[in-house]
């Protein structure tokens, strides 16, 4: 058998079984909230075209109104100014086997139940390849917080000094971008950088430092506790929008059971 | 003397809700003169610019001199009880479902005998005070109330049928996030308000309201957004058929003409809250109210818009903000039309300025808003169409009916430089 005849008889005998890592599309779903002046995330929102009806008698179907950025989604290194002249920086320009590829994931759970502020540092990281081995060179790191659990207005965790939610100091994105040369780099969170990631030197690192080096964000992610800390496939495809500095789409991984 | 009216009792399910019926509504153009100055609470008949007698009924030649001349002018509202009759039935429905029915003629100061509507509590050759109030048709009728207050007075069955009073009806304030959404809840419920209902949207984030608005008493907070149908439906779904009284004070502002934001984005969500919010709320929660005009003490009775005084002439300062505000208005003229014939009223209450962080680098004055919360409940209590809260709004009003054209030219002065 082929490799791929192989991977699909697993699939359907659930050897292989795929997780779904992505949050709904849905109108009450958090979007980023920046100083009002600035221009905003547009909300997930749904207008119906017709439902069987007098607009449309046999069908039903909506138009959509979302930014690249709303729900779970992927960035493009040119989300970012770091990112900016990146080559083929854009959601339509990435290559396409970029979209699949291994996955580690590292637990900080027990640290954000703890602490809404959690660091991911340089430290926590080398802790874990001291359990799980080296991170390979161009996998997905995905920061598992068990973030995504949370709802309602627990889940932007916005203070009047802003958000506070986890994410990578800037030593501990610099040692994932410089020190072992990922693909790119995901949280349960709003953002790929902490909630007070803009105090930070400098300011939103993940963004900053992952962009700048032509890596790729995945946020709002979810059921990272059903992954394991490394071997799984993942399958984060945005969609093919023209210049498009992001996109959300369904992130799905393959695990070995 | 007036019995105080009770909150209704919890409505019998098994009751058909009363279609509503309407007073005539056909008028003369000349007449409509009287329905534009009861849509401001305004007293007001024709005075020949020939001669000044004061015309009553309205016509188009003086029945003095002929003269064509004859502009609409606020006279005198005090006049005399000279005669009063008790109608026992009418071939009109309206009219009939409602009898006995007090009518009189007043001699007003100003001159003429009007033929009109008598309070309850108005005594025969005692002084009146006119009103003129709109009906249930939208048009300006003429109603004598006694010239000092008498108790409960506002509870007089056609008092009330010529007003929205806020008095144990329910009541949707939609935008909780509007800094004067706590103000309007409050003065709400001082003038009887038996409930009010706050829509909150983005529960997901806290905003400054939140502890204001939950500690007045019977205040209930539900979500909803008006930019998300699927949420405004949904709210409707479930309290529609209890709201007698809508207030949409959904409002998303910023600064800026077209030139200074080179893009559409704001532009967007201010057309998405300001006018397709109206939109979708009117979509959604129109039918039922208006199938709710006739259901007794709380029936539902108004439909009320905050909307900027720039929807009349647009300030570039705030200029795609004012154009928002501008549809939301010709989208108000359109809701009069399609809501008219239920009886449901739509008041307009524009304002100038706001005392709140988007307007912070404007000079006062500015309305602060608890302003705001008086014009409202004024305004519903005396039935009207068009409410102008504070000194800006009051002067476009003025301006813009002087001459649209001269206002708009004063509002978009240049300055000089490169």
């Amino acid at each position: 058998m082929s490799t791929l005849e192989t991977l699909a008889a697993d699939i359907a005998s659930g050897t292989v079984t795929i997780v779904d890592l992505t949050h709904t599309l849905d109108p009450d779903f958090p979007v980023i909230i920046l100083p009002p002046e600035f221009g905003q995330c547009a909300r997930f929102r749904m207008e119906e075209i017709s439902a069987y009806d007098h607009r449309g008698p046999a069908w039903k179907w909506h138009n959509l109104t979302l930014s690249e950025h709303t729900g779970t989604h992927f960035d493009a290194p040119s989300h970012w100014i770091s990112g900016r002249d990146v080559p083929n920086g854009a959601v339509d320009e990435i290559p396409v086997d970029a979209f699949v590829g291994p996955v580690i994931v590292i637990d900080c759970s027990a640290g954000v139940a703890e602490n809404d502020d959690y660091e991911l540092t340089p430290e926590v990281i080398q802790a874990w390849e001291a359990q799980h081995g080296t991170i390979p060179e161009d996998s997905w790191v995905l920061m598992r917080t068990d973030w995504s659990k949370r709802s309602g207005d627990l889940y932007l965790n916005m203070k009047e000094d802003g958000p506070h939610s986890p994410g990578p100091t800037p030593d501990g994105i610099r040692f994932l971008v410089e020190g072992r040369n990922i693909r790119g780099f995901g949280t349960e969170t709003v953002g790929t950088d902490a909630g007070q990631g803009a105090h930070y030197t400098p300011p939103f690192p993940a963004h900053y430092i992952l962009h700048g080096a032509g890596k790729y964000g995945l946020q709002c992610l979810a059921n990272l506790d059903q992954l394991p800390p490394t071997g799984a496939i993942l399958m984060a495809a945005p969609l093919k929008i023209k210049n498009g500095t992001g996109s959300p789409l369904r992130v799905l991984a393959m695990v070995n059971r | 003397m007036i019995e105080a009216l009770q909150l209704p009792p919890r409505k019998d399910p098994q009751k058909r809700t009363v279609s509503p019926t309407r007073p005539p509504e056909a008028r003369s153009r000349a007449s409509l003169g009287l329905s534009a100055a009861a849509a401001e609470g305004r007293f007001a008949l024709q005075v020949c610019a020939e001669c000044n007698a004061v015309q009553y009924p309205p016509r188009d030649a003086c029945s003095n001199c002929i003269g064509t001349d004859l502009p609409w002018q606020n006279i005198s509202p005090a006049g005399l009880l000279l005669a009063d009759t008790v109608i026992q039935t009418s071939t009109k429905l309206y009219f009939r479902e409602r009898t006995p029915w007090r009518m009189g003629t007043v001699k007003l100061d100003a001159g003429p005998v009007v033929l009109c509507h008598i309070h309850s509590d108005c005594k025969k050759n005692a002084p009146v005070t006119m009103l003129n109030r709109l009906d249930a048709a939208g048009q300006g009728v003429l109603l004598a109330i006694p010239t000092t207050r008498t108790t409960n007075m506002e509870d007089d069955p056609l008092l009330r049928a010529l007003s929205a009073d806020p008095k144990h009806r329910r009541i949707l304030i939609t935008d909780a996030w509007n800094p004067n959404t706590p103000a309007l809840a409050t003065a709400l419920i001082e003038a009887g308000a038996a409930a009010v209902f706050v829509g909150e949207s983005e529960s997901w984030r806290p905003h400054p309201n939140r502890a204001a608005l939950a500690q007045i008493d019977k205040v209930e907070v539900q979500p909803l957004d008006v930019t998300d149908t699927a949420s405004v439906k949904k709210l409707a779904g479930e309290f529609g058929g209890k709201t007698d009284i809508l207030i949409n004070n959904a409002r998303f502002m910023r600064p800026g003409g077209v030139l200074e934001r080179g893009d559409t984005v704001f532009a967007r969500d201010e057309m998405e809250v300001n006018y397709l919010g109206l939109m979708r709320l009117a979509q959604a929660f129109g039918p039922a109210m208006c199938g709710r005009t006739a259901d007794g003490v709380n029936a539902s009775a108004a439909w009320v818009n905050i909307l900027s005084v720039n929807a009349l002439s647009n300030s570039p300062d705030y200029g795609c903000f004012s154009a928002s505000n501008a549809a939301a208005y010709s989208l108000s003229q359109s809701l009069r039309g399609e809501f008219r014939s239920a009886g449901l009223r739509v008041m307009n209450c524009f304002v100038g300025p706001t005392d709140d962080a988007w307007y912070q680098p404007l000079p006062p004055p500015k309305v602060l808003p608890a302003a705001v919360a008086r014009s409202v409940v004024d305004g519903l209590k005396a039935g009207l169409e068009d409410v102008w809260c504070g000194d800006v709004a009051k002067d476009v009003r003025e301006r813009w009916m002087r001459d649209a054209k001269v206002l708009e030219r004063e509002m978009t002065t240049g300055v000089d430089g490169a």
